[in-house]
């Protein structure tokens, strides 16, 4: 039993990290054309995350891969629930991820307005799902007592899962406005502070009214936890901060706030993994989805040992590349790019 | 057709299609890493240059690659959620070592390689390829120790309440035979893609770039790796066959279209008919005692014929069809090995040419050599088609039967959508990464300024990180 909690902590974390870091690229990725106006500029923002999305997509990866192996039921019921939802996702997470390589590679503007919405639409959809298919593990969908989903399509588009899509998408912009005010230069940096304090307000907002539906959801009384408690906090510091335009904190607070209001929906799951709206009888907890102790044990020992050295070289990615990136035309690259065939 | 049909369809298709770009990921980013370390040892711009080239062959390549790799990961819940209910116990445990292991380590590292260049330190920025390269490696590690306890099942018990298997030793999963040799099948098969493709582009350029005597480098070296691996790969094959004969006797009996069993047995070039109803074809050019030894190790080994097979497993796990698709593993294991044979032929006349010192002046063997590079995709997946093929109809041998193993709350609708949906998707993909590849592989290399790459970071002028590889 022991292990099971530390996986169902371990998963939490790994969704938490995985909105946290990918979080910003995500909002870098849907602001990349409002706050650059020429392909220099656009370029630019998307060079601050260059480096670091494909690592932070991994924690979506192994977030998945964890599930599957630590709870496999779980996995196997939620995957196969969001069936619809999640070819949609991959479908995101594909163009997404290719704009990146090929945007750069044909320098042509029919080939590159295609490839930037998709750089857009793809950064706009992942989180708005992702999102979804989280609040919708806390506000339920049918499931039968052999765990198996029985509802359609519409019976996954939950308020509640809508309403958490809507703020962790709302998370990803502010939070990625604010990456892009702290890597970026001259016109790009001063239109993403701009964004950043515009709209992290409507950001505090959402934050606010989910922790609110998320009491009615959870039903455990009126008192906020202190996950949400800190999130709320984090998220009208980060206002404060984004106006007072001290940009480092206010990234910051938006990654507490991210990381908490993830982390809070797993804090009112527990010890359920899904809620079934079926009946309460059904729903799937860690206890009826969990994996067995020696598989556990060994995936702990694994997890133990290898976390560390990947929070450390990742750490150390983003110390590599810590400078501001430039647009191109202000400062001549000392590489020059490699020639394009004409 | 069903839901079964169609979820099979859908994995076959997405698996095929995302192993056309991970043999070249593994392949390529070791072959840029050894040319990178000689640039670091010799000095010479050229291999700088060649690292970049074929550095940039490799990001395209990976891009499409992670991405289809990230529908596999997905759809064993999505489309196979009985399997992954019924197994996720023993086969999520190397999958999420594979993200945890592997695919941080190849991702993050992939990015301070692309974007390191005049930011790290030359000898640190080194090491960061060789990590890309055991990453991709250690990727296939991973999903090759859970593809072989599908194969073969090992270091599991079966727990009596809930009838489904559980680990119980790990380290039985990571000696299967069946994965040791399957593995290392499948890096040497990686390397021999690899090798190939690098001899294509390389031949291309020879052909007709402007800039001949760069590539000269690139076709000996894939030349001379591609030789030992291609050898290799067949003998390591060759020992899977005859592991796979003993765990998996239907597999092999079904590629040699044995129906009754044979002792010793030959083994026949090509034949007319075939297939699940057709138990006597007529077959062309008999090897005597060819499969024998292919299958067993021994001059006069026997081979068990399917048909007793079929009695034996109907006995053992009860009434049911229990012959994998004779057809496809006939030619699947056929079109394998002799495509493997075309291209030891190419890599031997490419080491005579070499002896002779007209590698990069045979214009017929360069001609050869651009074309082959369709060979070893040819190669790969119908390797796939005999192992997995094979397979059924388990999809873990004795453990779970293919059609109880999909999701019973999705319909053949909603898999037929998305299969349309990632067949649409995949092809839109195939043709920019082909165009894409061949614009890139044809362009002449630029020389870059040598000196201005290696500034330290954090300089006054420090570079930026657009996309410079």
């Amino acid at each position: 039993m022991g292990l099971s909690i530390t996986w169902f902590i371990l998963i939490a974390i790994l969704w938490a990290g995985f909105f946290v870091l990918e979080g910003f690229d995500l909002g870098v990725g849907m602001l990349h054309s409002v706050v650059g106006r020429t392909e220099e500029e656009r370029n630019a923002a998307v060079a601050t995350i260059g480096p670091f999305w494909d690592g932070n997509e991994v924690w979506l990866i192994v977030a998945g891969a964890g599930m599957f192996a630590a709870f496999p039921s779980w996995y196997a019921t939620m995957f196969s629930a969001f069936y619809l939802p999640l070819v949609l996702l991959l479908v995101a997470l594909i163009v997404r991820g290719v704009s990146f390589e090929f945007r750069e590679k044909v320098h042509q503007a029919r080939w590159r307005t295609t490839w930037q919405w998709c750089l857009t639409i793809g950064s706009l959809l992942i989180p708005l799902l992702a999102g979804v298919a989280i609040g919708d593990l806390l506000a339920g969908i049918p499931i039968d007592a052999h765990q198996e989903f029985t509802g359609n399509f519409f019976d996954l588009l939950t308020p509640y899962g809508l309403y958490v899509g809507v703020t962790f998408t709302l998370l990803c912009l502010v939070h990625g406005a604010l990456f892009l005010a702290l890597k970026s230069t001259g016109t790009v940096r001063q239109r993403s502070e701009r964004l950043a304090a515009m709209l992290s307000p409507v950001m505090a907002v959402a934050v606010i009214g989910f922790t609110i539906w998320t009491l009615t959801q959870s039903n455990r009384g009126d008192l906020p936890s202190l996950l949400e408690l800190i999130a709320i906090m984090g998220s009208l510091a980060a206002v404060w901060l984004a106006w007072e335009q001290i940009y480092g904190w206010a990234f910051a607070a938006t990654t507490v706030t991210v990381a908490c209001s993830v982390l809070a929906v797993f804090a009112d799951l527990y010890p359920r993994v899904m809620v079934s709206s079926t009946s309460a009888r059904y729903n799937l907890t860690v206890t009826n989805t969990t994996s067995s102790h020696y598989a556990l044990t060994v995936m702990t020992i694994v997890a133990v040992t290898l976390l560390p050295f990947v929070l450390a070289y990742q750490g150390w990615t983003y110390y590599v590349f810590r400078a501001r990136v430039r647009v191109s035309d202000e400062t001549p690259p000392a590489v020059p790019a490699q020639s394009q065939p004409s | 057709m069903n839901a079964v049909g169609l979820a099979r369809w859908q994995f076959a298709t997405t698996s095929i299609y995302h192993f056309l770009f991970v043999p070249v990921t593994i392949g390529l980013a070791f072959l840029t890493a050894i040319l990178q370390t000689q640039w670091h040892r010799n000095g010479k711009s050229e291999y700088l240059r060649l690292t970049r080239f074929f550095g940039t062959l490799l990001v395209i390549n990976v891009a499409v690659g992670v991405v289809t790799g990230l529908v596999q990961e997905f759809q064993f819940g999505m489309s196979w959620s009985e399997y992954s209910r019924t197994v996720g116990d023993v086969f999520g445990a190397p999958l999420a070592m594979e993200g945890l292991a592997a695919f941080f380590l190849e991702s993050t590292f992939l990015g301070l390689w692309i974007f390191g260049w005049g930011r790290l330190p030359k000898r640190i920025h080194l090491l960061t390829i060789w990590a890309v390269s055991l990453g991709t490696a250690l990727s296939a590690a991973f999903i090759m120790a859970a593809n072989s306890w599908m194969q073969h099942p090992v270091g599991y018990k079966i727990n009596p309440t809930t009838g489904r298997p559980e680990l119980s030793d790990i380290w039985a999963l990571l000696t299967n035979p069946v994965f040791l040799w399957g593995y290392a099948h499948v890096l040497l098969s990686s390397l021999v893609t690899a090798c190939v493709i690098m001899l294509a582009v390389s031949a291309w350029q020879l052909r007709r770039g402007t800039d001949r005597k760069i590539f000269e480098p690139t076709a000996r070296l894939s030349l001379i790796v591609l030789a030992p691996a291609m050898i290799l790969t067949m003998f390591v094959g060759s020992e899977l066959g005859v592991i796979e004969a003993r765990y998996q006797p239907m597999k092999i009996a079904a590629a040699e279209a044995q129906w009754s069993t044979c002792q010793p047995c030959s083994f026949s070039l090509f034949q007319i008919g075939g297939g699940n109803h057709d138990q006597t074809p007529t077959q062309i050019i008999q090897i005597p005692h060819l499969l024998s030894l292919l299958a067993t190790n021994s001059w006069n080994g026997k081979v068990v014929g399917l048909n007793p097979l079929q009695s034996q497993y109907q006995q053992k796990y009860g009434p049911g069809y229990y012959v994998p698709n004779v057809f496809i593993q006939y030619w699947s294991m056929r079109v394998m090995a002799y495509i493997a044979v075309i291209i030891l032929a190419l890599a031997g006349w490419g080491l005579w040419l070499i002896r002779r010192r007209r590698l990069a002046s045979s214009r017929r063997f360069l001609f050869v050599a651009t074309w082959a590079a369709a060979l070893p995709f040819v190669m790969n997946t119908a390797g796939w088609f005999l192992t997995e093929s094979g397979r059924q109809p388990w999809i873990v041998q004795g453990i779970q039967l293919t059609r109880n193993a999909v999701s019973p709350s999705v319909s053949a609708a909603m898999i037929a959508t998305s299969l349309i949906v990632f067949l649409l998707l995949y092809l839109a993909l195939g043709i920019v990464d082909v165009v894409l590849m061949l614009r890139y592989a044809r362009i002449s290399v630029p020389e870059p300024p040598v000196t201005a790459i290696h500034d330290q970071a954090g300089g006054p002028q420090s570079p930026v990180p657009a996309p410079t590889y």
